[in-house]
């Protein structure tokens, strides 16, 4: 059997400790940033390195639209999240859709980038190592996006069945949290390959 | 199986059938269970690798023997260092946190309990995929089954043109698997501990041993992915036609090695800093005084993992580095001893004007200190590049690095299993087997241990299949493996008396050991909700201040 | 089951000295079986013997840091030898705890301070040493070697004087008045592979897509042995390293031997057909004939080489005759096809290459 509390503490005035939600993501983000930082150095060290074909001079072209459509889904789903602490649902609901439609945008840029790629170009994964490092960098990216979209999805249709309330604000907001991580990955991976890399 | 025995002592499920009793087990979400399954799972593969190194040791106790042929040796050597890192130490050293963590900062469960569940199952099925290679991973030509290109998978050798098969891609999943649940419960610990602790449990009245599940926590998150991204990356290559590691295609075999590295380096403190949390928490009470110098013992131990993911390649002295990259490597490598060396002191401390009784916990605990001490010395002789140039890749290392995974590390978890078998199970493991077991396993571990030095410095390479006559190596090579049976003997001893004492250990009450921290204030196993009331603490040994009213810790705190 | 505890704690004490004890011992058995041998033979090859500068230079190194670590290890011992002793509790003791002390800031600052000091004083003897092997000048004579790492033989070259060999290098003496150190350039050709003869030199590995360098002056005759010490795949430790050290006059003239193409010798034109016309010439050279594949060892000058299949067995007619049908049984899982020749063919082919000297 438990013991009662000790006979000499004092039940502090204020006891309040992190939401574990964040906490919980916050340490998922910074695993994540691990793998990332790991293949941004992978494409850093390999370029200029490749022994034959294309080279990011010659193909890449910059996605400044689909970027954009990426960054402001940051500002729509902080706007979402806010709106749902105000309880205020159409909003949230209205803006976490914007939210979904501009990172299906930025996946749909990234498709067409990579057709564009493998068959104008025949850059495809194992042409080079531009082609090895670029791949599975921005296809780790891309990735991650689709998983944040699945995620943002499965609670947009939770919202239209009603069941997302005020009551829910902190899940949602550790979820916002995860697409911020996303964006901010893209910045990083943008400013390596389209920036630095070229 | 233990499962039913627990079931049939509470009184309420008395009869159940066994299949509800295991369903129970498999789809349990409480922390306690989960930590004894991923102990029980752990010890299942620590007989499975020690049989591995058995096997090596006979094929090495004479030159050119043949009990088995390169091809086998090869995994056993890979499969021996792959499963107890992966699938013996971090599980157990998991399974410790898991149990202990959550009564300890007076919580009712971890965190995330259905991750937590989930990330166990994550590193069972990762183990069971690798051993699952032995029967699955025949590629074409006889390729071989079990992975052979050792624990680090060394580009390019595990390239698509080396590795034919599939063996090399068992060891990529299910190291990658279980780095996925690493990650997971790594998580759950963190969050656990920032959000769960009871009122008045401040971080600096954490017991150690919650500390140290942070740092060592905070270490898994940012050292396990480097290694998921390289293995990944190995995939891309071995799938995909990609050329991380394709050195014909201009890639780099290095680059695998500091990839490896940044995780490896760090991953040993991943091992070895839960066993400093055993011994901070055992030395303690069996020398009746408190932690000496507890804030420097949180400061050494947050240091030690800064300073760790700045040392990785000092595993790589010989591949070739300018002299500049040499020194930078040699310099935190001597650093990171400063901090690792204090904590020697801190626990000599501890012990200093105490009374200490030499129970088993205490006994494998004050081994440990002793053989820390030599192994920390050999890593510092190791950390000198121009003498790691003669050291490394023979079997001096090995030598080393067992000294603190058998010595150190090792000898920690059988203290703790000792320490705290009695709150899991309710029974105390019986004393003079744990005796017998500890001194057999000095006498092995020396035997082997010490003595492996010697063919390191007389030029013998580690991982060899057989070696030549006449190097010096022969008679070393006896002895080390006749200690090695003794260890195995020793290691069935001890699983004996946990099986044994399950059933007729004598009953063991809330606190056989007259402790301080909050798992011994409840029931020998503790009820499911953990605390009926989450208690409120004071100070830093809270069952001290209950047992001592009159002379607080919160008093001087 | 209680023991009695009194009698534990001595054991508990003993124990520790004992297990030094059997170290020390082990280690003057060590260097005893060093001295028992002829001083032009080295068979142990031990880090504590060197004989070319980088390789001493290390071992003076190691003795500062075996000094130093030796005398920590000492001291903290002793400690805690102490420790274990003094303040174990005793049938008699009062049942009052023990003065529950929480720490003391000047011994820990003194024990944070002490440590820190020894780490710079190591440091800076290790960097010394550091730049004084991998930064050394480069003198003016030189042998230059490229040694080629390959599953499971070394590939040795030596671009200056128009050498190809294999597995057995041969390098000159240096004297200090007049150094004549070698240089060897490291590749690989396929996996990673090391290079340790750890009487001359620390070890450097061999990677593919990098060059390494490495230089190493014996100064003295003989023979030294090592082998490769990163694990490489299966025959990983059957690539073993002979290398005969000569004098100046002994290197010149194996160099001039090695110089030559391989002697025609019409005695043995059955064999060599054999040789020429099967499947050895894809991987074998032999200098001066139709033979020039480079997969496997240059077998132009092979029979001035003690051993075969990179150490793997005696150079002796039946050896060669038995790696050529089953190299299995020698070295299994070296990339040397079983050539399954017929016994004639066999016989011929062996007798040809017994001409290569």
């Amino acid at each position: 059997m438990s013991e009662a509390t000790t006979s000499i503490a004092q039940v502090p005035e204020s006891w309040s400790l992190p939401y574990r939600g964040k906490v919980g993501m916050a340490c998922l983000i910074i695993a994540e940033s691990a793998i990332f930082t790991i293949f941004v150095v992978a494409y850093l060290f390999y370029v200029g390195k490749s022994l034959t074909g294309p080279t990011p001079r010659e193909v890449l072209a910059t996605p400044i639209f689909y970027t954009i459509c990426l960054l402001s889904s940051s500002l729509t789903i902080h706007f979402a999240s806010r709106f749902l602490e105000r309880a205020n649902r159409v909003a949230f609901l209205g803006l976490w859709l914007l939210t979904i439609v501009l990172g299906g945008l930025f996946l749909f840029g990234t498709g067409r980038e990579w057709h564009r790629l493998i068959y104008e170009h025949g850059l495809t994964i194992s042409t080079n190592l531009f082609g090895t490092t670029y791949y599975s960098l921005v296809g780790l990216h891309a990735t991650h996006v689709t998983v944040g979209l699945i995620m943002l999805g499965i609670v947009f249709l939770f919202g239209l069945a009603g069941r997302v309330g005020s009551e829910q604000s902190a899940r949602v907001e550790v979820l916002s949290m995860y697409w911020h991580f996303v964006d901010a990955v893209w910045v990083v991976v943008f400013t390596v390959v389209y920036i630095l890399g070229r | 199986m233990s499962s039913d025995a627990i079931a049939i002592r509470v009184p309420e499920t008395a009869g159940r059938p066994w299949v509800e009793a295991l369903h129970d087990w498999i789809t349990t979400v409480d922390h306690k269970r989960l930590g004894i399954l991923y102990i029980l799972y752990a010890f299942l593969f620590l007989v499975i690798g020690g049989i591995e190194a058995i096997v090596i040791r006979i094929q090495l106790m004479r030159p050119h023997n043949d009990i088995v042929s390169p091809q086998v040796f090869n995994r056993m050597f890979t499969m021996h260092g792959t499963t107890m890192i992966f699938f013996v130490i971090m599980p157990v050293m998991f399974g410790f946190a898991n149990y202990l963590v959550p009564l300890m900062i007076g919580a009712r469960d971890m965190a995330f309990p259905r991750l937590n569940a989930f990330s166990f199952w994550l590193t069972a099925f990762g183990g069971m995929l690798l051993y699952f290679s032995f029967i699955g991973g025949s590629g074409l030509y006889g390729a071989g089954n079990a992975p052979d290109v050792g624990w680090w998978a060394y580009a390019p050798l595990t390239s698509r043109a080396f590795s034919p098969g599939h063996s090399a891609d068992y060891w990529t999943i299910a190291v990658l698997v279980s780095g996925f649940g690493s990650i997971g419960t790594a998580t759950n610990l963190i969050a656990t501990i920032l959000s769960m602790r009871c009122p008045g449990m401040t971080l600096g009245r954490m017991p150690l041993m919650a500390w140290m599940t942070l740092v060592m926590s905070g270490l898994v998150l940012i050292s396990i992915s480097p290694l998921t991204a390289a293995q990944i990356m190995l995939l891309v290559d071995r799938y995909l036609g990609g050329h991380f590691f394709d050195t014909q295609a201009g890639g780099s075999a290095a680059l695998w090695m500091h990839f490896f590295w940044i995780f490896g380096h760090p991953e040993v403190y991943i091992l070895v800093i839960p066993a400093f949390a055993f011994a901070s928490e055992i030395i303690p009470v069996f020398s009746r005084k408190p932690i000496f110098g507890y804030p420097v013992m949180v400061a050494a131990t947050v240091c030690i993992g800064f300073i760790s993911m700045s040392v990785w390649a000092h595993h790589m002295f010989t591949i070739g580095m300018d002299s500049n990259a040499n020194t930078f490597f040699v310099l935190t490598t001597m650093a990171i001893a400063v901090p690792t060396g204090i904590k020697i002191f801190n626990w000599l401390g501890t012990m200093w004007g105490g009374k200490i009784q030499f129970k088993t916990p205490m006994l494998f605990c004050v081994a440990f200190l002793f053989q820390f001490l030599i192994a920390g010395l050999t890593g510092i002789m190791l950390g000198a590049a121009p003498f790691n140039w003669q050291l490394s890749g023979s079997y001096f290392v090995v030598a080393h690095f067992h000294y603190v995974i058998v010595g150190a590390i090792l000898f920690c978890i059988f203290g703790a299993v000792y320490y705290w078998y009695p709150k899991m199970t309710g029974r105390m493991l019986n004393e003079g087997l744990g005796k017998l077991h500890f001194w057999l396993f000095v006498i092995g571990f020396h035997l082997t241990f010490d003595l492996m030095h010697i063919p390191g410095v007389l030029g013998m390479p580690r991982r060899i299949y057989t070696y030549e006559p006449g190097r010096g190596w022969d008679s070393w090579n006896v002895i080390i493996s006749i200690g090695a049976f003794i260890q195995g003997i020793a290691t069935l001893l001890f699983v004996a008396n946990l099986v044994f004492s399950y059933f007729k250990g004598p009953k063991a009450w809330n606190d056989p050991w007259d402790a301080w921290t909050l798992e011994w204030s409840v029931s020998s196993p503790p009820p499911a909700y953990n605390f009926a009331t989450i208690p409120t603490v004071a100070s830093r040994r809270p069952l001290w201040d209950r047992k001592h009213p009159e002379d607080p810790d919160s008093r001087y705190e | 089951m209680s023991v009695n505890m009194r009698g534990m704690e001595w054991d508990s004490v003993a124990r520790r000295p004992a297990g030094i004890l059997l170290l020390v011992l082990g280690l003057l058995l060590a260097a005893g079986l060093c001295t028992a041998s002829t001083p032009s033979d080295n068979p142990v090859p031990n880090i504590f013997e060197p004989h070319s500068t980088p390789a001493d230079s290390i071992f003076h190194l190691s003795r500062f840091v075996l000094t130093i670590t030796g005398l920590i290890f000492l001291v903290v011992f002793t400690l805690l030898v102490y420790a274990v002793v003094k303040f174990r509790a005793r049938a008699g003791d009062s049942a009052h705890e023990p003065a529950q002390v929480y720490g003391s800031t000047q011994i820990e600052l003194a024990w944070t301070v002490i440590p820190i000091l020894i780490v710079v004083v190591l440091f800076l003897a290790t960097t010394r040493v550091i730049h004084a092997i991998q930064d050394a000048p480069k003198p003016a004579n030189v042998v230059e070697v490229i040694a080629i790492g390959h599953q499971f033989w070394w590939e040795f070259r030596y671009p200056a004087l128009g050498i190809v060999t294999a597995n057995e290098l041969h390098i000159p003496v240096s004297d200090p008045a007049n150094p004549t150190p070698t240089y060897l350039k490291l590749l690989s050709a396929d996996t990673d592979h090391s290079f340790w003869v750890p009487q001359l030199a620390g070890k450097t590995d061999l990677i593919p897509n990098r060059v390494n360098t490495m230089w190493m002056d014996p100064h003295r005759t003989g023979i030294f042995l090592g082998q490769c010490a990163q694990y490489c795949g299966t025959q990983h430790a059957k690539m073993l390293l002979r290398v005969t050290v000569d004098s100046r006059e002994d290197f010149e003239a194996w160099a001039d031997a090695q110089k030559q193409p391989a002697k025609i010798d019409e005695t043995v034109s059955a064999g060599r057909r054999v040789f020429e016309t099967t499947a050895c010439i894809n991987c074998h050279a032999v200098a001066g004939t139709a033979a020039t594949g480079r997969f496997g060892p240059d077998l132009t000058h092979m029979m001035s080489r003690r051993t075969i299949a990179s150490g793997a067995a005696e150079n002796t007619p039946e050896n060669l005759g038995m790696w050529i049908q089953d190299p299995e049984m020698i070295k299994p899982g070296s990339l040397m096809p079983a050539m399954k020749l017929s016994d004639a063919d066999l016989d011929a082919v062996v007798r040809y290459l017994e001409t290569l000297r």
